[in-house]
């Protein structure tokens, strides 16, 4: 299904939740809404679904606009944080409920529900009651009996909150196949970047209420459009200065930059090609991080995160090592771009 | 000093409530089995019972049904701003704080004889005060707050996530109460009923103020009890007093069982 | 399809109406209703029908003897409860399944069962009057009474505080090198007293107003054996409706004004 959603607005009292949001997903993706709490991801999902009214804006399903149709005639499929499972049904008649719903005949709905009893790895478990499953088998059921009804678009909030963290991995993959083979259009909210990155198609990042930016996971990361988005989306470090910093004399406009671990290098004299593009600072603190260790290292007055390579020969606090800064997202009060080192790029021409 | 503790916690559930009962049955088969049957088989017993009988079911109808509804609104109609639920929630709970009495009270001022609405519904030939419907409309207000208090907490930890998750899957209001929200609240609304049905089993001083206690008329089980008891008989005050605290231990049995059952969902 | 939604709208709205006129006749009307009677005929009457010594020495008397009941029930209902949380013993599950049966029996039938137990035929009738002890219609059977029909009241409140509360809160008190004593009334004390307190509010203001188990076993004397409620409901009898009224809207008031007590005190332990 394709969704279109216009100039949405919702407040709760006198709390802003959503402020003019527009966007439209195409039909197939499977979209993640990424932010922190309270920025608004949930009124969103929760709106699409009707379970809340927006205050204004359109909500379009298929080029119908749908902002009076209740959550019953929407045909959407909405798996709850907590799962929300019928706890006095077993696991076949909650899958069930929705096609009971519809009136389908009994051997009908016998055979949807033992297809997605299969499909979701949960035969041999149709006559169990919710609380006698673990919490993964809980979130298959949910998404099973969301499933069931065959509906157009599936909505999940927080999907893998209330999941322990070993088991979540394998969820999500399992989750990202199963919605690639039955072909949905999804969508799902997260404040877990890395779930984000590793299970949807698009992301949207919201926070305050707004979609500061919507994109592929690499464009949103390569290309962040605003401050928080950089700052939300991978490790990073804040600079003040950033005119103090070598290669970057010269970004006279940005008072501010944000620099992630893997646009620096650090090591010795010899491990550098330009040596005149790199400073030196001074390693504060190492900590081995499993695959590489975490470098704190102080250059000026900042102290800059990078991770060297286990390979490399080992660094010790209180070494003196060159810092080399490959690209800085440079922001001040009104805009934001991506800088690089000015030193470098001269000193390759220079070559040339 | 534990055994002291026991020791002295029995004898007060034995001083306060076992002696009592246990005088109250001998007392009630003082004069033999005929003597208990006897006091039984008055007419005016048979016809105090029978009033007791209906009063029950129809209070326990009107309020069981109206409890749960008015337990619903309070925890989950969102057409109420929040302020209205609050007081509305703080109201429930006053006719704990009202002496039966007064309760019985307030029903003549309103519909006695001598009032507007008393004397209109006196004229079209209904008798509201010293009659049926009052005593019924009496304890209505004594028992109110029994079902509309034992349904809000269960529907409270329930929350809304499994009537939303219906209504997603298409079940629309009266599904969604009859197949997801009854099976949770069931026992809560066996235990309210069970509790009305008790309290208005029991019912005294409000019902004994609106009836006038008039015999074979709009006398109840208890203000029967209240009334051999003035004319000294005793006998016959205990054997209908017996029959009660059976009836009242049995619902008591009852409470338990589904005060357990309860917990478990 | 339009047709249905706007009739089933319409039904909403008829159903919502019905509950809330009901429960707004059924409770607030009446209440109401008391205060504007017997303040329509302007204070000078309301306070001439407070002043009557006979109404307002069975207001002073109902209080003190409500007060005695829930001091009494603050005793052996704090060890009733801790009895029945803490220790195992026969019997146990029997005594906590007839704490509720004050509630559950009708209360003439409450008051019949302490008047044939003390009443002057009875064995601790006539030992008390043996000793020149009046019990039945005085003062101590009217206080027996409200014992026996608010005893639930301050066990059930502390009950559910005591298994909440955590044993490890009493061994670190123990490990700290506090004593018994001292444990029971710095750490456990502190733990049962909202229970304690919202307990006996309670039962001060259904002792307040009990009157079908008091009414059965007081004399019902002017000035010493008759209570606010039988004075009440012989005003009633007597068609003296105004009186009664004026009284009950003094007895209201103090039950509203405990029972907002209550609801503040559980307010405050749910906020912490």
């Amino acid at each position: 299904m394709h969704i279109e959603v216009r100039n949405l607005d919702k407040h709760f009292g006198q709390f802003h939740a959503v402020k003019d949001v527009s966007f439209s997903i195409e039909k197939g993706h499977l979209i993640g809404l990424l932010g922190p709490s309270g920025g608004g991801k949930t009124s969103i999902l929760r709106m699409l679904a009707g379970l809340e009214t927006p205050d204004s804006g359109d909500i379009v399903f298929h080029g119908q606009r749908v902002n009076n149709l209740p959550p019953q005639e929407r045909e959407i499929g909405f798996v709850f944080q907590n799962y929300a499972l019928f706890k006095h049904m077993t696991v076949f008649e909650n899958i069930a409920f929705g096609l009971k719903v519809k009136k389908l005949k009994k051997p009908a709905i016998r055979e949807r529900v033992q297809e997605l009893v299969e499909l979701t790895g949960l035969s041999g478990f149709e006559n169990r009651y919710p609380h006698q499953l673990s919490g993964g088998q809980r979130q298959r059921v949910a998404f099973a009996r969301a499933l069931a009804p065959e509906p157009q678009l599936l909505l999940l909030d927080e999907p893998f909150a209330a999941i322990d963290a070993k088991i979540r991995q394998e969820l999500r993959t399992w989750l990202r196949e199963l919605i690639e083979r039955v072909g949905i259009t999804s969508i799902f909210v997260t404040h877990d970047q890395d779930e984000a990155i590793e299970v949807a198609d698009e992301i949207m990042i919201i926070n305050g209420g707004r979609v500061e930016q919507k994109g592929t996971p690499w464009d949103i990361y390569k290309q962040p459009s605003t401050p928080f988005v950089a700052s939300f989306i991978g490790e990073s470090t804040i600079i003040e200065d950033v005119n103090r910093l070598k290669g970057f004399e010269n970004s006279s406009q940005a008072s501010r930059a944000l620099i992630r671990p893997e646009y620096i290098e650090i090591g010795h004299a010899g491990e550098f090609r330009l040596l005149s593009a790199t400073e030196k600072g001074t390693v504060r603190h190492l900590h081995f991080r499993g695959s590489q260790w975490m470098v704190e290292v102080e250059v000026g007055a900042s102290r800059l995160i990078t991770y060297r390579s286990l390979e490399k020969e080992t660094l010790e606090v209180g070494q003196e090592v060159h810092v080399l800064v490959h690209r800085a997202y440079l922001f001040n009060e009104e805009e934001s771009w991506i800088a690089e080192n000015a030193l470098k790029a001269d000193n390759v021409s220079m070559f040339i | 000093m534990k055994r002291l503790w026991i020791t002295l916690t029995w004898l007060v559930f034995s001083i306060l409530i076992l002696i009592p009962l246990v005088v109250l049955a001998t007392g009630a088969f003082g004069e033999g089995t005929s003597g208990f049957i006897k006091a039984l088989a008055r007419p005016e017993a048979l016809h105090a019972l029978k009033m007791t009988g209906l009063i029950v079911l129809v209070v326990t109808l009107l309020n069981g049904l109206f409890g749960i509804m008015m337990g619903i609104y309070l925890v989950r109609a969102t057409w109420l701003s929040r302020r209205l639920r609050q007081l509305f929630n703080s109201i429930v709970d006053l006719p704990y704080a009202v002496s039966p009495v007064i309760g019985g009270l307030m029903i003549v001022l309103l519909l006695g004889p001598d009032t507007i609405v008393g004397a209109f519904f006196e004229q079209i030939g209904f008798k509201v005060v010293y009659a049926f419907p009052g005593m019924v409309i009496a304890t209505l207000f004594v028992t109110f707050p029994l079902m509309v208090r034992e349904v809000m907490p269960v529907l409270q930890e329930l929350g809304t996530d499994q009537e939303q998750a219906a209504s997603t899957l298409g079940a629309y209001s009266w599904r969604t109460f009859w197949q997801v929200t009854w099976p949770s609240i069931r026992w809560a609304v066996i235990y309210g009923t069970i509790l009305t049905v008790a309290r208005s089993l029991g019912e005294f001083g409000a019902v004994l103020v609106v009836s006038g206690n008039i015999i074979n008329k709009t006398q109840t089980a208890t203000t029967l009890v209240y009334q051999d008891m003035e004319n000294f008989n005793v006998t016959a005050a205990n054997g209908v007093a017996l029959v009660l605290a059976v009836f009242s231990i049995g619902l008591l049995l009852l409470m338990e069982r589904a005060k357990k059952r309860k917990e478990v969902h | 399809m339009n047709n249905t939604w706007i009739r089933h709208k319409g039904w909403t709205w008829g159903f919502r109406t019905t509950v809330l006129l009901y429960f707004l006749i059924l409770i607030v009307l009446p209440i109401a209703g008391v205060y504007v009677n017997s303040l329509s005929d302007g204070w000078s009457a309301f306070v001439q029908n407070i002043a009557d010594p006979i109404a307002w020495k069975a207001v002073l008397l109902t209080l003190q003897l409500a007060l005695v009941a829930t001091v009494i029930n603050v005793a052996i209902g704090t060890m009733s409860a801790w009895v029945l949380v803490r220790y195992d013993f026969p019997g146990k599950s029997l005594l906590n399944s007839i704490v509720d049966l004050p509630f559950a029996l009708p209360t003439a039938v409450g008051g019949l069962m302490i008047l044939v137990l003390l009443g002057p035929h009875s064995v601790v009738g006539r030992a008390a009057s043996a000793l020149g002890l009046d019990l039945v219609f005085h003062q101590p059977a009217i206080v027996v009474a409200m014992v026996f029909v608010t005893f639930p009241f301050v066990i059930r409140a502390i009950q559910p505080l005591l298994e909440e509360l955590d044993t490890s809160a009493e061994e670190a008190s123990y490990t700290l090198g506090a004593s018994r004593a001292l444990t029971f009334f710095r750490v456990i004390l502190p733990a049962m007293l909202p229970g304690i307190l919202s307990g006996a509010m309670l039962a001060f203001s259904r002792a307040l107003a009990e009157f079908g188990a008091v009414v059965l076993v007081a004399g019902n004397i002017p000035g010493r054996t008759l209570t606010a409620s039988v004075y009440i409901f012989g005003e009633v009898e007597s068609d003296n409706e105004a009186g009664a009224a004026a009284v009950s809207i003094l007895l209201l008031t103090l039950s509203f004004l405990i029972l907002w007590l209550i609801n503040l005190v559980q307010t405050r332990r749910a906020d912490t």
